[in-house]
């Protein structure tokens, strides 16, 4: 089973809604599902994290942090180029709770995301 | 300036309730989780027991991995991972979030890992599906945040001299290549790029010219304008008072900080770096329009 699931709390700036990734971050510990969970994209991104490598080499990556282009962008300045057919963008910075957490399924990585909701 | 960002990976953490551990509450596990991410850790929260395939644990570059759990049996204290990352083990019976904090930073200190945090990890994300690699973010960024690869193409090398909250680099980018993941507003948050973005980034080359150093030529026009008026009064005060809300105006309309906004680089100074940049550049492209031009 290679389908990961990573979410970013953001940790060190107000970037992104606090709600938002609190009440995501409780569904995900609720769910019962596997998943990786990162304080600060940016900070790993600029710190060339080895760990950016093994998320971008993952079959399906979900990935629940901010806009695409931003996130597309911070792995591929880690020397990770993320493959757009295998990962999907949850953006906690234009979508509400309800519609990431919907878009999660329950905590399951490989559901499908709603049309329109992937930031 | 901040502080400078090191390869060394913070201690991993693991929040075991595989096999072997005992389920945590609900409540318990998203506070631990949420206070470790707020102190900066990586946390991976499994039930599954031992997991495969890429990204599933540890990676090359971790060496140290804590793993926490709720233990049926008493696990070894220390063990090593097929990566080869010491492996250490401490029970959560009886720990809250804030004991758990303490508990990590203990094992942290032990192993000598990078105290995480300390940092906003503020600096420029270029957008290659845009950048047109003409340098002028390099040429313009007082704190030398951005230099030439191997292959002549821009990119940032030196993300901790970023100044904090300032992007003005992204400001002078013709094509909205340039982002900033934390800032407030679109398309520089890395929100998609759309028409009206796209119109307004058209006076980029004004404000761009302005950066570089039409500014002292409008604050010079405004200031002696304003001492030709002044002079009758005899009242150089409100020329310089004219002068800071002049300055004050464009921060505000740029989101510069102030203090960035004076300390820019003269014209010759800036010319002097594009004319370094564009020999180091694979297609090269002037940085200040030609006399007359701006």
């Amino acid at each position: 089973m290679a389908t990961r699931l990573l979410y970013c709390h953001c940790a060190f700036a107000q970037a992104v809604p606090r709600p938002v990734k609190q009440d995501v971050l409780r569904a995900l510990t609720d769910s019962g599902a596997d998943f990786d969970a990162v304080a600060d994209l940016c900070e790993m991104s600029a710190r060339k994290d080895p760990a950016l490598a093994e998320f971008a080499r993952a079959e399906h990556l979900t990935c629940v942090a901010c806009y695409p282009r931003a996130v597309r962008w911070l792995f591929s300045a880690a020397g990770a180029p993320l493959d757009e057919a295998r990962v999907r963008f949850l953006n906690m910075r234009a979508q509400t709770a309800e519609e990431i957490v919907a878009a999660l399924g329950g905590g399951d990585p490989g559901a499908p995301v709603p049309q329109g909701s992937a930031g | 300036m901040s502080a400078s960002v090191t390869a060394r990976s913070p201690l991993l953490v693991v929040l075991y309730e595989g096999a072997g551990a005992m389920p945590l509450d609900a409540a318990a596990r998203f506070e631990i989780t949420r206070t470790l991410l707020e102190k900066g850790y990586r946390v991976i929260a499994t039930r599954a027991g031992r997991r495969s395939g890429p990204g599933a644990g540890p990676t090359p570059g971790e060496r140290q991995v804590l793993v926490l759990g709720r233990f049926t049996n008493a696990p070894p204290a220390e063990a090593v991972a097929g990566t080869g990352a010491a492996v250490h083990f401490r029970s959560l019976d009886g720990v809250d979030a804030a004991g758990v904090v303490a508990l990590v930073e203990g094992v942290g200190g032990e192993s000598q890992t990078q105290k995480p945090g300390g940092w906003k990890p503020w600096f420029p994300v270029i957008d290659y599906s845009r950048c047109t690699n003409c340098m002028q973010c390099l040429s313009f960024c007082l704190f030398d945040v951005y230099g030439v690869s191997k292959d002549k193409q821009i990119e940032v090398q030196r993300q901790s001299n970023c100044k904090t909250d300032c992007p003005a680099c992204s400001r002078v980018c013709p094509e909205v290549a340039i982002l900033f993941p934390k800032y407030k507003a679109g398309p520089i948050n890395g929100d998609e790029v759309n028409a009206v973005d796209l119109e307004r980034e058209k006076m980029k080359v004004d404000i761009s010219a302005l950066l570089g150093g039409d500014i002292y030529a409008a604050l010079r026009q405004r200031s002696q304008h304003a001492n030709s008026r002044f002079a009758r009064e005899r009242d150089d005060q409100r020329a310089l008072e004219e002068r800071k809300k002049c300055l004050a105006k464009l921060q505000a309309a740029l989101d510069i900080p102030a203090e960035v906004m004076n300390a820019l680089p003269s014209v010759d100074a800036i010319r002097e770096k594009a004319e370094r940049a564009g020999s180091q550049a694979a297609t090269p492209t002037p940085l200040v329009p030609a006399e007359g031009q701006a």
